[in-house]
């Protein structure tokens, strides 16, 4: 039992990250219909600044660690704006394929760019965070996955009240829904566009900080495996659909953890968990939570 | 109020409106009939900015407008209800008309312009959150029309308000606009395929016919035109 706990918790703690990088995904889907492929290298992006942030922050302090939070996702959100307004505006309109092969090439310009700028070397993460283990029932606890979980939490219920309680929030939804008629009421699309990249870029920053948090090494190349298991997550949930991205990411987390700590099964742990994807979408094309919906023209 | 000066679209190769001029008084209920395919909707589309003009001047409150974007066109005051009624199904009823007055910066003016929808389509009061998607075509419609109408249209383009609504409805929806063309003085272009329905109700028509016009005049005196009669007003 304690032992299910232990695997429990330590599964919540990856699936937070992996679903603060899948809301990123599955936005972005909502308003333009395709993959943002660099969004996982924003994710790498935000850990480095949180890096160059924490050498100039005393370590273990709770406002040092929150202060690299706070810089990385405004950096990341900037970040993100300025890639759709280079890479992705002028091609509104034309086949997703065009739009998908220049995502991957804006994914592959960061991962070179940050190569070229950071080196390709891992480096150590410092301690943003105090660090302390507590055992509670036989179940180790670190506070850095009370961080986790924390943070997580408090930016679900953020995004839970601008995506549902603000005007721009209302209008995502709309453009989601239909860009046309939400042009006609007088949303300017370009702004709400704009709006969605930095908000699910910022979410993604704040998951490369926590994810260095607790695997603690960097390099420019760290956002692919956990982004493309995030857009896995994303399409578990059912693309598109928020909270469906949120318990994606939480479920590949979790079955991912307990597939690593079966001594028999650890080494297949990727391969269970994109066979769980293939599984769950043979009886829910759609995703968990996701409807299909026929598209007009 | 509203000029359109030698008006051509074109999708790809395809010529959609061949350069068509109207224009529209202040005060009036214009019509625009014509077959499936003729280019109205085109035209509508246009005149809000989803389309891009290929040749031609719009001009709207002495304003070219032509190639300003959507959101730009609807601040100017010119609303559309598009054709299919495009709600926000996902959005409750409330939330599509906030959507509506996305521009609007005036909370009491928000306020008073609810009030007016509810008091032309009391049935939205009812519904209000409930998700768009789960009203009825006819309730759709009326928070189509609302939801412009919170966003104070001087002019408003109804595309056709009519199509795959319960036929006890239609009448009840055209009678609406005739009530928001009269007691609230706001201009009205409507494009139907019911062309007897649109003549009973506007000032003023147009016929639309392969995007060109091809005829123009009184309502009153198109509806006894012969030749009219035979092609859309079933003899």
């Amino acid at each position: 039992m304690t032992e299910f706990l232990q695997q429990l918790l330590n599964g919540i703690s990856l699936g937070a990250i992996f679903a603060l990088i899948a809301l990123g995904y599955t936005m972005v889907y909502g308003v333009l219909r395709f993959i943002n492929f660099a969004h996982s290298d924003v994710f790498m992006v935000g850990a480095f600044v949180g890096y160059y942030i924490g050498r100039h922050v005393p370590e273990h302090t709770l406002w040092g660690g929150f202060l690299a939070l706070a810089g990385a996702m405004a950096v990341c959100a900037l970040l993100g704006v300025i890639i759709e307004r280079l890479a992705y505006r002028r091609l509104r309109g034309s086949p997703t394929l065009n739009v998908l092969i220049t995502a991957i090439g804006v994914s592959l310009l960061l991962e070179n760019l940050g190569q070229f700028f950071f080196g390709a070397t891992p480096r150590p993460f410092p301690e943003l965070f105090p660090v302390t283990t507590f055992i509670v029932g036989g179940v180790y606890v670190s506070s850095n996955q009370l961080v986790v979980i924390g943070v997580t939490l408090g930016l679900l219920l953020a995004l839970e009240f601008i995506v549902h309680r603000t005007k721009i929030g209302t209008a995502m939804r709309a453009v989601s829904l239909n860009p046309k008629a939400a042009s006609l009421v007088g949303i300017n699309i370009d702004v709400v566009i704009s709006f969605t990249f930095a908000l699910g870029s910022a979410l993604a920053a704040a998951g490369g900080i926590l994810y260095a948090l607790n695997y603690p090494s960097i390099d420019p190349l760290m956002g692919v495996l956990p982004g493309l298991k995030a857009f896995v997550a994303a399409v578990l949930g059912g693309i598109g659909n928020i909270p469906g991205a949120a318990l994606g990411g939480l479920l590949l987390g979790i079955v991912e953890t307990f597939v690593n700590g079966s001594a028999d099964w650890s080494s297949y742990k990727d391969a269970i968990a994109f066979a769980a994807l293939i599984i769950i979408l043979l009886f829910r094309p759609a995703g968990l939570l996701g409807r299909f919906t026929t598209e007009k023209v | 109020m509203l000029e359109v000066t030698d008006l051509s679209v074109s999708y790809g190769a395809i010529s959609a409106l061949g350069g068509i001029s109207f224009t529209i008084d202040q005060g009036a209920i214009v019509t625009l009939i014509g077959a499936n395919g003729a280019g109205k909707t085109t035209t509508l589309r246009t005149l809000s900015g989803l389309l891009p003009a290929k040749a031609g001047k719009i001009s709207f409150l002495g304003e070219d407008i032509t190639r300003l974007p959507p959101h730009r066109i609807v601040a100017r005051g010119l609303g559309h209800v598009p054709e299919g009624r495009m709600v926000f199904a996902n959005l409750t009823v409330d939330e599509n008309l906030a959507m509506g007055a996305y521009l609007q910066k005036d909370k009491a003016r928000i306020a008073a312009n609810r009030d007016y929808v509810f008091g032309i389509f009391p049935r939205l009061k009812e519904r209000l959150t409930q998700a768009a998607g789960t009203l009825s075509g006819g309730e759709q419609q009326m928070l189509a029309i609302g939801r412009a109408l919170m966003g104070n249209p001087r002019l408003l383009m109804l595309d056709e308000p009519s199509l795959g609504i319960a036929p006890k409805l239609i009448s009840t929806i055209f009678e609406k606009i005739v009530e928001i063309n009269r007691d609230h003085g706001t201009t009205i272009l409507l494009v139907e395929q019911n062309a007897n329905l649109a003549l009973e109700i506007s000032h003023r028509a147009y016929v639309l016919e392969t995007g060109r016009i091809v005829m123009s005049g009184a309502s009153k005196e198109l509806r006894t035109n012969p030749e009219l009669k035979a092609a859309y007003l079933g003899g």
